[in-house]
């Protein structure tokens, strides 16, 4: 077997743990499911009534507009999970075990990465699937659809390497659980739930040129128009800039753990 | 006066010792938050942070015709104070739980004191705990302008928020001697924070839209919600306006003490 397929089948293996790990327990899945879920149900009822407001986007409904949100919440939550759920296996022991196995050290964090992924395309479909039900049209179609998917697992994965990093050079669960309150900070300064110009100022002025804005564009983008190659391309842009960051930051806190062994 | 004992056939146990026990039950509570300070963070942290950021991504609503007040931080304070006093709450129960799998609640469960007791312990430290999200969120709402709504508007939203901390204690202490196990948190979390959105909570009643403008309607939490928004949105508070919420709060804490002396009447039987 070649190396790449060797380290193909062990982030296939991985990742697969990560997914069924993060089912198992109700801790993990509540806060990427559940909770944007209710949220958007709340905020959608509570706040509807925003799209009469004078500068917020043509759309048919506010859920068309939440949807995107609903997503990046989900996926940054997916991503901080997945860096609570390293952090508990460095701290179980299972790690170093992987470390002494004669497999990719790169390949442990990928694989940790592909279940982020997975989830993040699962909280994409899952948003989809409850946005269909209740009325938001994709005006891309099932094309659009399929983009949102990638979006929202391509995302999980640049979000789920800041958790990542964290949980590596940490190797402590309640540190990576700690991020919790700054992904909302984060998703609040931020268009995930409202268009920038009609957020309050200086809020507004952060989430024009927040990078998670740009990502949200683009998974809004084919819902409530058509897809349009600047919006795109500033989102591929976005989450290649915090992939490459939070990746290089997985890698940097990796080397340091095998350098000092914890 | 006497309590009976928890254990027919044993002595009574006098008034003084069961408040005794409650105040030390208080007491430990209250060192968790002493000597432990970094456990409370995410408490005060995430009301604080939701009141921040819905202050300014929604802050926009309060120019929608029909709006009932034009300072959209004074009307979203009072979720925030509640939404503290909900994850106290929650938190009591996540605390007892891990009592539970520790063992330690077992020794309690041992000792003299009869259960009520021990129930009323847990969600007294809990309810003077709601007061530390509270401050925190109630001294940055000033900070940014929220309406001042003088002393006894101002006390009856902190009243109001301690009984939603009882509240939201009695609800995770049920759910912590059901599963035994720190995994329920979530459903701890989630039953709290539910209950204190689906109301009033980003718009008044009139221009909320959909199923959850019903919800809101007939969501018993929402006359809590106004009654402790009065103060910062009229600058004053009336009976007429206060005693809805406070029967309301008043018999869901009955109801919840209820199911919760059940589940411990059930607990290792």
């Amino acid at each position: 077997m070649s190396p790449l397929v060797a380290n193909l089948r062990v982030i296939a293996a991985l990742g697969a743990r990560s997914v069924r790990q993060t089912f198992r327990r109700p801790q993990l899945v509540a806060p990427i499911l559940i909770f944007p879920t209710l949220l958007l149900a709340i905020q959608t009822g509570g706040a509807g009534r925003a799209i009469d407001l004078p500068g917020f986007p043509e759309v048919d409904g506010f859920l068309d507009f939440m949807l995107a949100g609903s997503i990046i919440q989900s996926t940054l939550l997916a991503g901080n999970s997945g860096g609570i759920a390293l952090a508990v296996d460095i701290e179980m022991g299972f790690t170093d075990r992987l470390l002494a196995a004669p497999i990719s050290r790169f390949a442990i964090v990928l694989g940790r990465l592909a279940g982020t992924a997975a989830l993040g395309a699962l909280a994409a479909v899952w948003f989809i699937a409850i946005g269909m039900i209740f009325g938001a049209t994709i005006h891309e179609g099932v094309l659009g659809a399929v983009w949102m998917v990638a979006f929202g697992a391509l995302s999980a994965v640049a979000f789920g390497g800041i958790g990542a990093a964290v949980a590596l050079r940490t190797g402590k669960a309640s540190v990576v659980q700690g991020l919790f309150p700054l992904v909302f900070v984060i998703l609040f300064l931020s268009s995930a739930f409202f268009p920038a110009n009609l957020i309050l100022e200086p809020a507004g002025s952060v989430a024009e040129y927040n990078p998670l804005s740009f990502i949200v564009e683009g998974i809004r983008d084919p819902v409530i128009s058509t897809l349009s190659g600047e919006t795109f391309w500033k989102a591929v842009g976005a989450i290649a800039l915090v992939g490459g960051i939070s990746i290089g930051l997985s890698a940097l806190a990796l080397r340091h753990r095998l350098r000092t062994g914890g | 006066m006497e309590a009976r004992s928890a254990t027919p056939g044993l002595a009574p146990i006098d008034a003084r010792a069961n408040v005794a026990t409650i105040r030390a039950l208080v007491r430990r509570a209250a060192n968790e938050l002493l000597r432990v300070p970094g456990a409370a963070i995410p408490g005060v942290l995430a009301p604080t942070i939701f009141f921040l950021g819905l202050t300014a991504v929604f802050g926009n609503l309060a120019l929608l015709p029909g709006f009932t007040t034009e300072s959209y931080q004074s009307f979203v304070i009072p979720i925030s104070l509640m939404q503290g006093a909900g994850f106290t709450g929650a938190a009591t129960g996540v605390n007892l739980a891990r009592d539970i799998e520790q063992g330690w609640f077992d020794r309690l469960l041992v000792s003299p004191a009869p259960r009520p007791v021990l129930l009323a312990g847990m969600v007294l430290s809990a309810s003077a705990r709601a007061l530390v999200p509270a401050t925190v969120v109630l001294v940055v709402g000033f900070a940014i302008g929220v309406h001042w709504p003088g002393v006894p508007g101002l006390l009856l939203a902190l009243a109001l928020a301690m009984g939603m901390g009882t509240l939201a204690a009695l609800w995770g202490v049920t759910l912590a001697l059901r599963y035994k196990t720190q995994s329920a948190a979530p459903l701890m979390q989630a039953g709290a924070f539910t209950a204190i959105l689906m109301t009033t909570a980003y718009a008044p009643l009139d221009l909320m839209v959909g199923w959850l403008q019903e919800v809101a309607r007939y969501n018993p939490v929402t006359q809590v919600v106004e009654a402790a928004r009065q103060g910062f949105v009229e600058g004053g508070i009336t009976w007429s306006d206060t005693w809805p919420g406070v029967l309301t709060l008043a018999g869901l804490i009955a109801l919840m003490a209820f199911f919760a002396l059940r589940q411990m009447a059930k607990t290792n039987e």
